[in-house]
């Protein structure tokens, strides 16, 4: 008789647990996105929740991938979900997220027109993403390294800085890297050749990968490396908040730009309270608390940039005019794409040894 | 049940049945299941994930072997893991005799601990720990110029001594214990023996502790050979522009660009060679032994 009621306990709890996991208050606003991106900061959680009565519940991905795999296996869990804006369309096509009701979001009216009206996060009149965040891959140096800081990507490639010179192990941004090097367009790479010519005689330079910020940090901090690619937003929490010796670099020939967005998912159990939070985090009050707090890219709403000291990074040199030219954004990039973009990278890692 | 168990038939299979259950139980759950799933993701286009049409198809065996880029890198890592191998038992086997022979009591025990303490922390803190040590200012760099009267640079970090350096240091506690267990089972009037009768330190050695050895040698060999040809940790973390290896490739098939089948495609072509050495090398190791 042991057996049966056994069973019957198993059956009992696994229930029970998965009730437990699945039941979503109504007022709770499960919120997917990186770690340490933002919208997990403690501060500004315990603000939102103060102000309007949500319990917030975050969760994490590591990779775009991740985060695309995560709404496919829970359907109805999340209801504010952090996009890069070349993933919005797979996710949309995919029937993950849902159109948002622009005017439930009172900020969204700040949101400078041509991040609001980038085709990546609208499909037949209706928005799927609320534009955040943007920056930039770009180059930052070791400023033990440097007299005057460089100005051309071809410094990469100085004889000067053989082996202290770092790349991401990530091959979308390596071969995109290689693009702006050779003068292309990152979202229409004609001579795939030159890309892999340029990388490949990049590699004797290279002193390691790099896949986190921490990474490139500690080598700053050891005085590993002179130049590498890194990210505006990480360039200036290394400078700002870790007191490292780094400056970004955007060369003229040119930089990748991505633009980060909120979705939300479709059978979200509690939109309005998507609504308040996404309205949250793209308002200025917040935004220039996280800057200084922590250091962050730069925000899509134009009231936020504006409500920064006039010497802030993210307003005196990303808010150039100058460079707002010189940038690309990046498009959406198929798997086939991607798939041909990773055999090129192997390709070119294994060459070297 | 136990009870069912004791007064059950004298049967050897059935009453094993219920202490072999479990075990079987939780191979067919955790292991069998998915190793079929990745097979037969290995034989589609696609991940049926989201709708997508998928079909089978041979491509992705295909596809390692009409690009060389995978060739090589096979063959890189079959070095690699031939090179720990060979180290773990350059360092590991001496020590294992040190243990099993000439230390008794405390000092054994302490040996032990120490030659087990790797096991007790993390793989990835072990990584992180050597790049400490092996980079340019580094511990290892730091300590040595402190020391010596004039000025050396050493700099191993991101090259192919660090992968080895970090993966020797993982491995090497299998090859000590297999070893270990074997020396210790050699009789000591064996080893008096041969003495008595003039045998010489190394003949001593060539002739009875090595061939008496022989299955801690090989079991812990082939412990070491078979993860450190699939290893992709230690590579990415100490090898820097070098440690592109057959294991990273894989990882990046899952993780960077989602390509599930061409990864459990990969993985299946290393199990088959890996399977192959080992069944070419066991006649040769049984006589051997």
């Amino acid at each position: 008789m042991r057996m049966p009621k056994l069973t019957a306990f198993l059956t009992a709890t696994a229930v029970f647990a998965s009730a437990l996991t699945l039941a979503a208050r109504a007022d709770e606003v499960h919120v997917l996105n990186w770690k340490g991106y933002g919208a997990d900061e403690p501060w500004a959680i315990a603000a939102f929740e103060k102000a309007t009565g949500n319990k917030v519940v975050n969760d994490f991905f590591n990779s775009e991938q991740e985060m695309l795999t995560k709404l496919r296996t829970n359907p109805g869990l999340y209801d504010v979900v952090m996009i890069n804006a070349a993933f919005n369309d797979q996710a949309m096509a995919e029937k993950l997220i849902q159109p948002i009701d622009v005017s439930k979001i009172p900020n969204y009216a700040d949101i400078s027109p041509d991040k609001a009206g980038s085709p990546m996060l609208a499909r037949d009149g209706k928005v799927y993403g609320v534009p955040w965040v943007w920056g930039l891959t770009a180059l930052a140096i070791n400023e033990k390294s440097f007299e005057t800081p460089p100005t051309s990507i071809t410094e990469m490639w100085n004889e000067a800085h053989k082996g202290r010179v770092v790349i991401r192990d990530d091959a979308v941004e390596a071969v995109q890297f290689g693009a702006i090097a050779t003068g292309q367009n990152i979202n229409d790479i004609k001579d795939m050749e030159a890309v892999k010519a340029k990388l490949t005689s990049l590699m004797p330079q290279i002193k390691t990968f790099w896949s986190s910020e921490n990474d490139w940090n500690q080598m700053v901090a050891s005085n590993q490396i002179d130049i590498g690619t890194y990210w505006s937003g990480s360039a200036d929490r290394a400078k700002t908040h870790f007191k490292l010796p780094v400056s970004l670099v955007i060369p003229r020939e040119g930089a990748v730009a991505w633009l980060d967005a909120f979705s939300i998912p479709v059978g979200s159990k509690n939109v309005a309270g998507a609504e308040a939070f996404i309205n949250y985090m793209i308002d200025p009050g917040f935004y220039v608390e996280w800057v200084t707090k922590v250091g962050a890219p730069v925000s899509a709403n134009t009231k936020a940039v504006a409500a920064l000291p006039e010497d802030a990074f993210n307003r005196k040199v990303m808010g150039d005019p100058d460079v707002a030219k010189r940038i690309q954004f990046q498009a959406p990039i198929t798997d086939a794409q991607r798939e041909a973009y990773l055999a090129l990278w192997q390709e070119i890692k294994v060459n070297v040894k | 049940m136990a009870g069912q168990v004791a007064t059950g038939s004298r049967s050897g299979l059935r009453s094993a049945l219920p202490l072999l259950l479990p075990a079987y139980l939780w191979l067919t759950v955790a292991i069998f299941l998915p190793l079929s799933a990745m097979v037969f993701f290995s034989f589609m286009t696609e991940l049926p994930l989201a709708g997508k049409v998928w079909a089978f198809t041979l491509d992705n065996y295909t596809t390692f072997f009409s690009q060389g880029l995978y060739w090589r890198l096979l063959l890189a890592s079959l070095r690699l893991g031939l090179e720990v191998t060979l180290w773990c038992v350059v360092i590991g086997y001496p020590a294992a005799y040190v243990l099993a022979k000439v230390l008794k009591g405390r000092s054994r025990e302490a040996i032990f601990l120490l030659v087990i303490l790797p096991f007790w922390s993390n793989g990835l803190v072990r990584i992180f720990s050597w790049a400490m040590v092996l980079r340019e200012g580094g511990i290892l760099d730091t300590a040595l110029n402190a020391v010596l009267p004039f000025k050396i640079n050493i700099d191993l970090m991101y090259s192919y001594p660090a992968v080895i350096i970090g993966l020797v240091h993982s491995y090497v506690p299998y090859m000590v214990l297999t070893c270990y267990l074997t020396l210790q089972a050699i009789d000591d009037s064996l080893i008096e023996a041969g003495r008595s009768l003039g045998a010489s330190r190394l003949q001593m050695l060539k002739r009875v502790i090595i061939p008496l050895s022989m299955p801690g040698l090989v079991a812990g060999a082939a412990l070491i050979f078979v993860p450190v040809v699939g290893s992709f940790m230690e590579p990415r973390i100490l090898g820097g522009r070098t440690g592109t290896f057959y294991g990273t490739v894989i990882e990046d098939q899952f993780v960077a660009v989602f390509n599930w089948p061409l990864g459990a495609a990969l993985s299946f072509i290393l199990l088959a060679v890996v399977l192959v050495i080992l069944a070419l090398a066991s006649p040769v190791l049984k006589r051997a032994a």
